[in-house]
C-alpha cells in the first residue's frame, strides 16, 4: 500500500466527513427555511465527497474496508482532518464563518486536484469542484451580508473570525507526506495555496468589515492526528453510536 | 375557537355571491388569490394551510434527531434529503398561505406562541434508528393518504404546492419501508428494535387523520368548499387496508389484536385509537410537545441577528445603488 | 413580536428546465435581496435537476390582471374561432397540413 496517498486520501475525505456533519446538525433550526435547505444541499454535497474520497482510500488501503467502515470505525486518533472543521457550529455566524474559511481553502485545493497525476483523484475533483464553487459563493456572500449587516451581526461575525483565526494555518502547514505526494505531482503543496487564499479572504474580509485578527500563531495536530480536539470525540460518539452498539448489523 | 370565527363570518356574506362562489367550486373551477372568497374558506385555508405547514416545519424534529447518528454515509444523506425536503414543503405551504394575505412571519408567530397548532403526532419521539424506519412507512404514508386528493383542492395556489409536493413525497414512504425491511430481515436486535416501533407508532399514525367523523368540527362546510376531499373516517380505513398487509409482509405485528380482514365490507376491522390520549397531545400534554415547540422558538429567536443583518445589507446595497445613479 | 420591516421580501421564481420550454413559475420564496433570491432559488427548487436558468422577480413587482376584467381580457378571444386550425375543413386528400 501507498501510506502517503492513504493518509492524503483520508485527510481529504475526513475534512469533508467532518464538516459535513457539522453542517448538517443545523438541520430544522437554521435561521430561515431558504438557509435551512441550503446548509442541507452543502451537507449533501459533503456527505457524496466523503462516500468518494473514502471509497477511493479504502480500495488503496486494500484491506477489504469501506468507506462507512473508515467513517464508522476508527477513533479520534485515526482522523486525519484539520481542525478548523471539527469546532463546534457555536452560532449561526460561527458556523458560516468556519465554512467560508474552509471553503475557500477546500476549492483552491480542488482546483488543483482537479490536475493531479492521480487519475482517480483527478475525477473526484472535478466533479467536487462544482458543488464547491458554489458552496463558496454562498458563504462568502453570507460572511459579507452579515458582517456589513447590524451592529449585533457585526460584532458576532467578528467575534467568530477572531475565536476560528488560530486554526486557518494548519490548512496550509505541509508535512513530509504532503511534500512526498506534492514531489509526485498527486496533489498540491498546501504552503503554495496560501497566497491566493490570503488575497481571496483579504477581499471578503473588507467587504465585511471584520479586522483580521494580529499574529499568525496556527493550532496543529487534526491533519496528523497527533493531537485532535476534545471536540472530534462528542461527534464521532453520536456518529458512530449505532455501528459500535451493534457490530456487524447491516443497516 | 375558529370554527366559531368562520361560522359566524359565513352568515354575514351577500348570500348572491356566496351562491355564485358555491358553483364554481362545484364546476371544478380553481379559486385563485385575487378572486373573491368568503371570509370563512379564506380562514379556513389560512388555518389549514398554515397548520400543514407548520407540522412539515416542526416535523423536520423528530426525524432530524437521527441525522448525526445515521448508520452508514448513504443512510445519513438519505435521511438528510428527506428532512430538508419536509423543509421545502413547509416552505411551499407557507408560500401559498401568503397568498391569503397573511405573512409567514405572522403565521409563524402563531405558531411560536401556541395559537396555531401542528400535526400530533410530531408530538411523539423517535428514540432508536427502526423509527427512521416506521416514521417514513407509516407518518409519511398516511400524510401521503391525506396530500393526493388534495392536488384536487379548491384554492389554485394550494393545489399547486400540493401536486409539487406529492411528486418529491413518493420517496419518503419508500425510504421507511425500505428501512423496515432491513431492520425486520436483520439481526434478531433489529428485528425487536422494528416491532418496537412499530407498537410505538401504530396509534399515533392512525390518529393523524383526525377524530371520527362524529366528532370532527370543521367537516361539513370544508368539503363543500373542496378543502376537505375525504372524510377523516374514510382516509383512516384506506391506510389500514394498505398498511396492514405491509405489515404481514415484513413479518411484524400490529399492535391491535382486533385487526382482522372482514369480507363483507371489503377492508380491515380495526381498534380506534386512545381518543384521550389524542385530546392530551392536542392540549398540548404530549411527550414532546414542550420539546418541539422550544426547539423551534429558540431556532427562530437565537437567529433574529441572522434575518435583520442580512436585511440591513440589502438596505446598505441598495442605498449604495442609488447613490451611485 | 418580530418587525415587519425585517421580513425578508417575497420572490417569485420562474425556472427554465433541460426541453427548451420557456421559463415557467415554479413557485415563491423569500430573500433579502435580488442575488440572495437567486441563490436560494437554486437551493430551493433546483434541488432535482429541474433547472438551467432561473429568473426571480419580487413579488411586489408584478402587476397583474384582475379576475374581474375576465370578461373585457379573454372573453373577445373566444368568438375568433378562425384563428384556430381546426376551423378549417381540409379534404383528407391532400394530406397533412
Amino acid at each position: 500500500m501507498n501510506n502517503a496517498l492513504f493518509e492524503s486520501l483520508l485527510r481529504l475525505g475526513d475534512n469533508t466527513l467532518v464538516i459535513g456533519h457539522r453542517v448538517s446538525e443545523w438541520c430544522g433550526v437554521a435561521p430561515v427555511l431558504e438557509e435551512d435547505i441550503a446548509l442541507a444541499n452543502m451537507a449533501l454535497d459533503l456527505i457524496g465527497q466523503t462516500q468518494m474520497w473514502l471509497g477511493l482510500a479504502a480500495d488503496v488501503e486494500g484491506e477489504g474496508r469501506s468507506a462507512d467502515d473508515l467513517a464508522m470505525l476508527r477513533d479520534v486518533w485515526d482522523f486525519r482532518n484539520v481542525l478548523l472543521v471539527e469546532q463546534p457550529n457555536g452560532d449561526f455566524g460561527q458556523t458560516i464563518m468556519r465554512q467560508y474559511l474552509f471553503d475557500q481553502f477546500h476549492l483552491l485545493q480542488l482546483q488543483h486536484l482537479t490536475q493531479s497525476t492521480e487519475d482517480r483523484i483527478a475525477a473526484i475533483a472535478q466533479k467536487a469542484v462544482k458543488e464547491v464553487t458554489y458552496h463558496v459563493d454562498r458563504s462568502r456572500d453570507t460572511v459579507v451580508a452579515l458582517g456589513d449587516g447590524t451592529e449585533e451581526s457585526n460584532r458576532r461575525m467578528q467575534a467568530a473570525l477572531t475565536k476560528l483565526w488560530p486554526y486557518i494555518g494548519e490548512m496550509f502547514a505541509a508535512d513530509a507526506i504532503d511534500l512526498e505526494m506534492a514531489t509526485a505531482g498527486v496533489i498540491p503543496d498546501p504552503a503554495s495555496l496560501r497566497a491566493d487564499y490570503d488575497a481571496a479572504t483579504r477581499v471578503v474580509f473588507a467587504d465585511a468589515v471584520l479586522t483580521p485578527p494580529a499574529g499568525d500563531f496556527a493550532h496543529g495536530g487534526g491533519k496528523t492526528g497527533f493531537r485532535h480536539s476534545e471536540h472530534l470525540g462528542h461527534l464521532l460518539t453520536q456518529m458512530q453510536w449505532l455501528q459500535r452498539a451493534y457490530p456487524g448489523a447491516r443497516w | 375557537m375558529y370554527a366559531q370565527m368562520v361560522k359566524s363570518e359565513a352568515s354575514q356574506e351577500d348570500p348572491e355571491k356566496l351562491a355564485a362562489f358555491q358553483k364554481r367550486i362545484d364546476a371544478n373551477e380553481k379559486i385563485e388569490p385575487k378572486d373573491w372568497m368568503p371570509e370563512g374558506y379564506r380562514k379556513t385555508l389560512i388555518r389549514q394551510i398554515g397548520q400543514h405547514a407548520h407540522s412539515e416545519i416542526v416535523g423536520q424534529l423528530p426525524e432530524g434527531n437521527w441525522i448525526t447518528r445515521a448508520p452508514t454515509l448513504e443512510r445519513k444523506a438519505i435521511l438528510l434529503a428527506k428532512v430538508q425536503d419536509e423543509a421545502g414543503h413547509g416552505l411551499y405551504l407557507y408560500c401559498a398561505a401568503e397568498t391569503l394575505g397573511v405573512s409567514r412571519d405572522e403565521l409563524t408567530e402563531m405558531l411560536l406562541d401556541g395559537r396555531m397548532k401542528y400535526s400530533s403526532i410530531f408530538n411523539y419521539p423517535t428514540l432508536t434508528w427502526a423509527d427512521m424506519g416506521a416514521v417514513g412507512w407509516l407518518v409519511d404514508g398516511a400524510a401521503i393518504m391525506n396530500q393526493v386528493p388534495l392536488q384536487r383542492t379548491s384554492y389554485g395556489p394550494y393545489a399547486r404546492a400540493m401536486v409539487r409536493i406529492c411528486k418529491e413525497e413518493s420517496f419518503h414512504q419508500r425510504q421507511g419501508f425500505d428501512i423496515m425491511m432491513k431492520m425486520a430481515n436483520g439481526t434478531p436486535a433489529q428485528k425487536q428494535m422494528a416491532q418496537d416501533a412499530l407498537n410505538r407508532i401504530w396509534f399515533p399514525a392512525l390518529m393523524m387523520f383526525g377524530p371520527s367523523d362524529k366528532d370532527s368540527v370543521h367537516s361539513s362546510q370544508s368539503m363543500a368548499w373542496k378543502i376537505k376531499m375525504n372524510t377523516n373516517d374514510e382516509l383512516r380505513q384506506k391506510f389500514v387496508d394498505q398498511t396492514a398487509p405491509q405489515a404481514e409482509y415484513l413479518g411484524l405485528t400490529v399492535p391491535d389484536e382486533t385487526l382482522a380482514w372482514n369480507d363483507e365490507k371489503g377492508g380491515y376491522d380495526f381498534a380506534e385509537p386512545d381518543w384521550s390520549e389524542f385530546h392530551d397531545v392536542i392540549q398540548g400534554n404530549g411527550p414532546c410537545n414542550a420539546d418541539r415547540l422550544e426547539a423551534r422558538n429558540r431556532a427562530w429567536n437565537d437567529n433574529a441577528w441572522v434575518r435583520e443583518g442580512m436585511m440591513a445589507h440589502a438596505a446598505k446595497k441598495r442605498a449604495q445603488k442609488v447613490a451611485a445613479q | 413580536m418580530s418587525d415587519p420591516r425585517n421580513e425578508w421580501p417575497l420572490w417569485e421564481v420562474f425556472i427554465r428546465g433541460q426541453h427548451g420550454l420557456s421559463h415557467r413559475h415554479v413557485g415563491s420564496l423569500h430573500a433579502a435581496d435580488a442575488e440572495g433570491a437567486l441563490k436560494n432559488a437554486r437551493d430551493v427548487y433546483t434541488r432535482r435537476n429541474e433547472g438551467l436558468s432561473i429568473w426571480v422577480v419580487e413579488a411586489a413587482q408584478i402587476t397583474a390582471s384582475s379576475p374581474s376584467d375576465k370578461g373585457p381580457l379573454y372573453e373577445p378571444a373566444e368568438s375568433k374561432v378562425y384563428r384556430h386550425p381546426t376551423f378549417f375543413d381540409i379534404p383528407d386528400e391532400v394530406g397533412a397540413m
